[in-house]
């Protein structure tokens, strides 16, 4: 697991506490600039815990993220996300009253403002610059997940944290929504993608890791690692 | 008998607008922030007395006092927010209630302590005397149309910075989802801030009209709180033009029951308010 300090984000021994729980417990991670990293892990291994403590919405935190070089501890996520690491949140989180597009200006407000602006949205997700106008609220799910990732995007990340991109979506729609993440990686845009369902995950990640009770219990290259071995740290012995 | 019938609902509609003003804040901040500042009263009352040693010590025009008020008024209820109220916030309604229920009581007995228990007016000179006739017959305050027209700017105003500007949009965002809002990095404190500050602007222009308009002291408070209240639910929680709608209705309901008996002005506006709560307990504009 030695890799280069040079990384983009890198995760040093972070622990992140809910109480007396320890949510996340000593995991090191880093993701390198353009890669895409998938986190596997099952219900409660702590992967939404760990993208909120990197987003820096955690109270309790030890351990260290660094965000090209400087430590983000401390920072708020205002910063941190002006700095370049945006989250689509775990069940999209949109805000329901308001339009697709005053959703999509918040991420553009909030973010790095670069080279991705509404232009860029609609030609991801032709369906959004019909449905400009309407709220949120009143979209189907696979069009708010695509919100969500407009919303991420317009940030102009270096880094996307996506949570559960997946989640309660039919598996036609899942198709697209994945099938829109090589475009993504081509802009030079890093991403965490965590997710519960493996094999969509690992199909198109260049690296992943595992979680199992906080931990990381396996980390590697998708085609280089078995199925056998992925389920076996994926639901532990 | 007409005339007269007349001349009270255009009295009774010029009082709304001044009753709108002491609502547009609270409308703002409890209807859209769902941040119930029981001090709100308290607050216009404070800037009355701002205003009336501005314009007495400092020998102001009122009209540049209340302008100069202003940004001090966004910078009190910036800090406010952004330092002490923002504690409580997602917390209990129960501590909000009590926060700003101790500071009306700290803002009440500092004006005693300050002014005394007297009660003052600011004076407004040629605004407050002049007439004019809307049509023959039917003569009203030109200090009252002003006021009226006040109102509709303000509320005008709070309507297209909530839908139609940025900070706007974050506003709406905060009140759909604080913890989403903090997520993708909007600082729900900040949005906040800026609601109240907002929101105290508005405090502002309501005590630059009500120092003309009516005597104040430091106990004045918690009625126009109640006013306010009484505008913001009649309207419809959170509904910008909808206040304007309630402070109408309680104005014309005070007028036209005070023809009866001086003694039902004010009943008259509860006894309407509670009809009204009965007939569309959202208000007569609710927000979905």
């Amino acid at each position: 697991m030695a890799r280069t300090n040079a990384a983009l984000l890198q995760v040093e021994g972070l622990s992140v506490f809910y109480g007396d729980f320890k949510a996340v417990d000593g995991v090191e991670l880093s993701v390198d600039a353009g890669e895409i990293v998938s986190i596997i892990g099952a219900n409660g291994a702590g992967k939404s815990t760990l993208l909120k403590a990197i987003i820096g919405q955690s109270n309790r935190v030890e351990g260290r993220v660094r965000f090209d070089g400087a430590d983000l501890a401390g920072r708020s996520t205002a910063d941190i996300v002006a700095r370049g690491i945006a989250l689509v949140p775990e069940g999209r989180r949109l805000f329901a009253s308001l339009s697709v597009e005053e959703n999509l200006r918040l991420g553009w407000a909030v973010g790095r403002k670069g080279a991705i602006g509404f232009d860029e949205v609609w030609r991801l997700f032709p369906i959004l610059e019909e449905r400009r106008r309407q709220k949120a609220g009143l979209l189907s799910g696979g069009e708010q997940q695509m919100v969500a990732l407009g919303r991420g995007l317009l940030a102009n990340p270096r880094i996307l944290l996506c949570d559960e991109i997946s989640l309660g979506l039919a598996p036609i729609v899942i198709n697209d929504l994945y099938a829109i993440i090589p475009t993504i990686k081509a802009s030079g845009i890093a991403m965490v993608i965590v997710e519960q369902d493996t094999t969509r995950s690992l199909a198109v990640a260049d690296r992943f890791y595992c979680l199992l009770e906080g931990r990381v219990t396996l980390a590697g290259i998708p085609a280089d690692t078995s199925r056998d071995a992925v389920m076996k740290h994926y639901f532990g012995e | 008998m007409v005339g007269a019938l007349i001349n009270q609902l255009v009295q009774g509609v010029l009082l709304g607008g001044l009753y709108t003003l002491f609502a547009a804040g609270l409308s703002f901040s409890a209807g859209v922030m769902r941040f119930v500042n029981i001090a709100h009263g308290d607050f216009i009352v404070l800037a009355c007395f701002a205003l009336l040693t501005m314009t007495t010590t400092l020998g102001l025009h009122p009209v540049v006092a209340m302008v100069l008020l202003l940004p001090v008024a966004f910078a009190v209820g910036f800090t406010l927010q952004r330092f002490l109220l923002q504690r409580v916030v997602g917390e209990k309604i129960l501590l909000v209630i009590l926060v700003t229920f101790g500071l009306s009581i700290i803002i009440q007995n500092g004006l005693l302590e300050v002014y005394g228990a007297d009660t003052h007016k600011v004076a407004g000179g040629w605004m407050e005397t002049s007439t004019i006739a809307l049509v023959p017959g039917v003569n009203v305050g030109l200090f009252s149309v002003l006021t009226f027209i006040a109102a509709v700017i303000v509320v005008g105003s709070l309507d297209l910075l909530l839908y139609r500007s940025g900070i706007g949009s974050k506003i709406r965002a905060v009140s759909d989802d604080v913890a989403a809002a903090d997520l993708i990095g909007l600082s729900s404190a900040w949005v906040y801030a800026m609601a109240m500050g907002i929101s105290f602007v508005t405090i502002g222009v309501a005590a630059g009209f009500m120092s003309i308009w009516s005597n104040f002291d430091p106990s004045a408070g918690p009625t126009h709180l109640l006013i306010a209240f009484e505008v913001i639910v009649l309207g419809g929680l959170g509904s910008m033009w909808g206040s304007l709608a309630g402070g109408v209705v309680l104005g014309v309901a005070q007028t036209i029951g005070a023809q009866f008996d001086v003694a039902w002005q004010i009943m008259a506006g509860h006894i309407v308010f509670l009809a009204v709560l009965v007939v569309r307990p959202n208000g007569l504009f609710p927000k979905h």
